[in-house]
């Protein structure tokens, strides 16, 4: 929602002013070196250093971790060895490796498709507003207000292999126990399924926002040209709703990526390695064991950070190539 | 130049906002106020107004300080104990689930029990174990806890299965069969992926008589066989792959199981069931009770710039470590046994129903003893994935076994 707007007033501007002409006007009022330009640094001063507090100060540090060999020892004594890239090269070799990546992706890219295909769904459907779609809208957003432990312990529970209240619905209809967290086959689509249903309010909210957006006269001249709903979806809500779906989609990618929480309460990754993302590893490498391995958990961490990136630069590029067109 | 002052007062601001987060940062404990010791537990159970806070408050009068006491959980408090070593902003006390002991004493952090001037000499040396590291103990067990079967008399007796004829594991197993034969459940214990299912499955590994060092020894899998023949028979329900100790003994609670698996602190809990119960000692492969691993904290003096504040932290660990002290916090946390004889023979006159539980911990051997120490934790992640992946039938026990020796093996280096 919000880059749509913004890209709406930008394009307003280049429309009326131009790039060009507007910053050197700008820049002459203001010669270097003057009191002003100290009262814009002042001004500017706490921004900074709250950037460099909470933004580049932990990246640095999580770059420092990787490249360091902190034992528990070494991180109290503050006296880690330098070891370059050994704790990257540990994690590429790792036996975990293969299965985090092909989990992550298994896990980000069905989560992120259902969650999509389902809250565009019901975000079309609630657009057309009828009674009670305020009340009804409101409560598919219950799972997005649950703390996180509540759900995934509920999910947990439902999906319990011995008394679980999904088990005894599949064996009601003389179907076989499914041990759903407790299956190697199993526990990664489980927490699939969690996951999909705490991602859909996100969804739903922004593509219903979206949809707001999209002028009611072109639906009107749509129908009284004969399209059928299913046309008109095709050809004007999707399309016009691409900003918008790049964006909750982009955003979905990321948080995907970095969901921990879900998977540790209900499978803590396991059984062994089955549902183990590679969010889910660095935390275990870090914090879910006696002895905390932060250098291979700050690795992974980084790992994680670079694939988001590739991915926004994906998305920044696919936007431009977009406006252009 | 009239923008002067304003340049000049937003600097200001700035400086003060960096000022107040520095303050907010740093208040996280460095008062070296002479009249406070600070405290860190890990039960936020007990919270500010109960017997346990009161404890603390009155060993610290004692002493002639006020105590300022913080609970959090124990992975959060492990965790939390090396940052603030790592700031020199420890606590002056702090009590700590025993195998993270060792790896504290490998950063130098604590001071040993020598420089304080305390005497460890009547400490079970079993117990004391896990706070040992090249002959120097860094800590006083403040109680021990174990685990044993716990049994549902009326399904035994329905079954006709008498509780003392379980000594070794294949009567167990006999037991398990005559029990679901009567349409009950059998066993329920903790295999989770973490910490607390190396911690179930010790006792079994144990006793079979294998050895941490060896994980893929053929009595190693003969444990490992056990456990997973119990789930395809289905003695034991598969969701002892996700159990939580806790959970397993709400499954017990329920009335449908014959056996679970659990520890000391259920006693009182065992007590107010619905139906009767009973305890067994964990059996090992050939009879015999099997070593359990010890559970409990210790009390650990972290090393502060001041040692003159060693004096105050001296006397309050005195003070909770007598063997009056030691009844009262093994009451307190129904029930933590005493470590020392005179503690044990205390708590036996006033709780003679202990006995059971007060044997078992004698018997009991730490998870870090056997000079393993900081490497436990390494040696216990590779054990506990080779458990889930044998149970849920990733791989065969022998398998699983090969995979964590030497996935434990490339851990340890």
């Amino acid at each position: 929602m919000t880059t749509t707007s913004v890209t709406a007033t930008d394009r307003a501007s280049h429309g009326a002013a131009g790039p060009a002409p507007a910053a050197p006007a700008r820049r002459r009022r203001r010669p270097p070196g003057s009191a002003s330009t100290w009262t814009a640094i002042g001004f500017a001063a706490p921004l900074f250093a709250y950037l460099a507090v909470f933004y580049a100060y932990p990246l640095w540090r999580n770059i420092e971790l990787s490249v360091h060999d902190y034992t528990v020892r070494a991180f109290v004594l503050g006296n880690p060895e330098f070891v370059g890239f050994e704790k990257y090269t540990e994690v590429f070799a790792s036996d975990a490796f293969p299965t985090a990546l092909v989990n992550t992706a298994l896990f980000t890219v069905v989560s992120i498709a259902f969650q999509y295909a389902i809250g565009l769904g019901l975000a079309v459907f609630f657009h057309s507003n009828f009674r009670l779609s305020g009340v009804l809208r409101a409560l598919f957003l219950v799972p997005w207000l649950l703390p996180l432990i509540v759900s995934s312990s509920t999910w947990a529970w439902m999906l319990n292999s011995d008394h679980g209240i999904v088990n005894s619905v599949v064996q009601s209809f003389g179907g076989d126990q499914i041990n759903w967290l407790t299956s190697p086959g199993t526990a990664l689509t489980a927490v699939i399924i969690a996951n999909i249903w705490l991602g859909i309010p996100f969804n739903l909210v922004i593509l219903h926002a979206g949809l707001q957006q999209v002028p009611a006269e072109v639906y009107e001249a749509a129908s009284l040209d004969g399209a059928s709903s299913w046309q008109q979806f095709w050809r004007i809500t999707f399309p016009l709703l691409r900003p918008v779906s790049g964006i909750t989609l982009l955003l979905g990618f990321i948080y995907t990526l970095k969901v921990v929480d879900v998977i540790w309460i209900m499978t803590t990754g396991g059984p062994g390695n089955a549902s183990l993302t590679l969010a889910v590893w660095s935390y275990r490498e870090a914090f879910g064991t006696g002895q905390p391995d932060f250098s291979p958990a700050a690795a992974i961490g980084n790992l994680l950070i670079v694939i988001a990136l590739v991915f926004g630069f994906v998305h920044v590029r696919m936007q431009r190539s977009w406006e252009k067109s | 130049m009239k923008y002067r002052p304003l340049a000049r007062s937003t600097a200001a601001l700035a400086a003060a906002a960096a000022l107040a987060v520095a303050a907010a940062c740093s208040s996280g404990g460095d008062e070296a106020d002479a009249d406070t010791h600070t405290w860190w537990d890990p039960y936020p159970q007990h919270a500010e107004d109960s017997a346990w806070a009161e404890r603390v408050d009155a060993c610290g009068e004692e002493a002639g300080v006020t105590i300022e006491r913080t609970a959090s959980d124990t992975t959060d408090l492990t965790n939390r104990a090396l940052l603030a070593a790592q700031e020199g902003t420890s606590p002056d006390i702090m009590l700590l689930d025993n195998p993270a002991v060792s790896t504290l004493a490998d950063t130098e952090m604590l001071t040993t029990m020598d420089e304080l001037g305390l005497d460890v000499s009547g400490v079970d040396e079993n117990l004391l174990a896990a706070g040992v590291v090249d002959d120097q103990a860094y800590g006083i067990p403040i109680g021990a806890n174990t685990l044993a079967i716990y049994y549902n008399a009326d399904i035994l007796t329905a079954a006709g299965v008498d509780p003392a004829s379980i000594t070794d594991w294949a009567t167990l197993t006999d037991a398990l069969a005559k029990v679901t034969g009567n349409g009950d459940k059998g066993i329920t214990f903790a295999a989770i992926g973490t910490e607390e299912g190396s911690f179930q499955f010790l006792p079994w590994f144990w006793g079979a008589g294998a050895d941490l060092r060896d994980l893929d020894s053929p009595e190693a899998v003969a444990a490992l066989q056990l456990w997973t023949d119990w789930l395809d028979a289905g003695y034991a329900p598969n969701s002892v792959l996700t159990n939580s100790q806790n959970t397993t003994w709400e499954e017990f609670l329920t009335g449908e199981f014959a056996f679970a698996v659990n520890g000391t602190w259920q006693v009182n809990s065992a007590a107010e069931a619905g139906f009767a119960t009973g305890l067994v000692q964990i059996p090992g492969m050939d009879g015999g009770a099997a070593p359990a691993p010890t559970g409990g904290e210790f009390i650990i003096a972290p090393a502060q710039a001041d040692t003159d504040r060693y004096d105050v932290t001296r006397q309050i660990v005195e003070c909770m470590t007598t063997p009056e002290g030691f009844v009262e916090t093994a009451t307190t946390f129904a029930y933590y046994i005493p470590p020392t004889a005179e503690g044990q023979e205390a708590l036996l006159a006033a709780e003679p129903d202990l006995e059971p539980w007060v044997a078992a911990v004698q018997e009991a051997k730490g998870r870090t003893s056997d000079n393993l120490g900081t490497d436990y934790p390494k040696i216990s992640e590779a054990l506990w994935t080779a458990v889930q992946n044998a149970l849920s039938g990733a791989a065969t026990p022998a398998d699983a076994l090969a995979q964590a020796q030497s996935d434990a093996e490339a851990a340890l280096g």
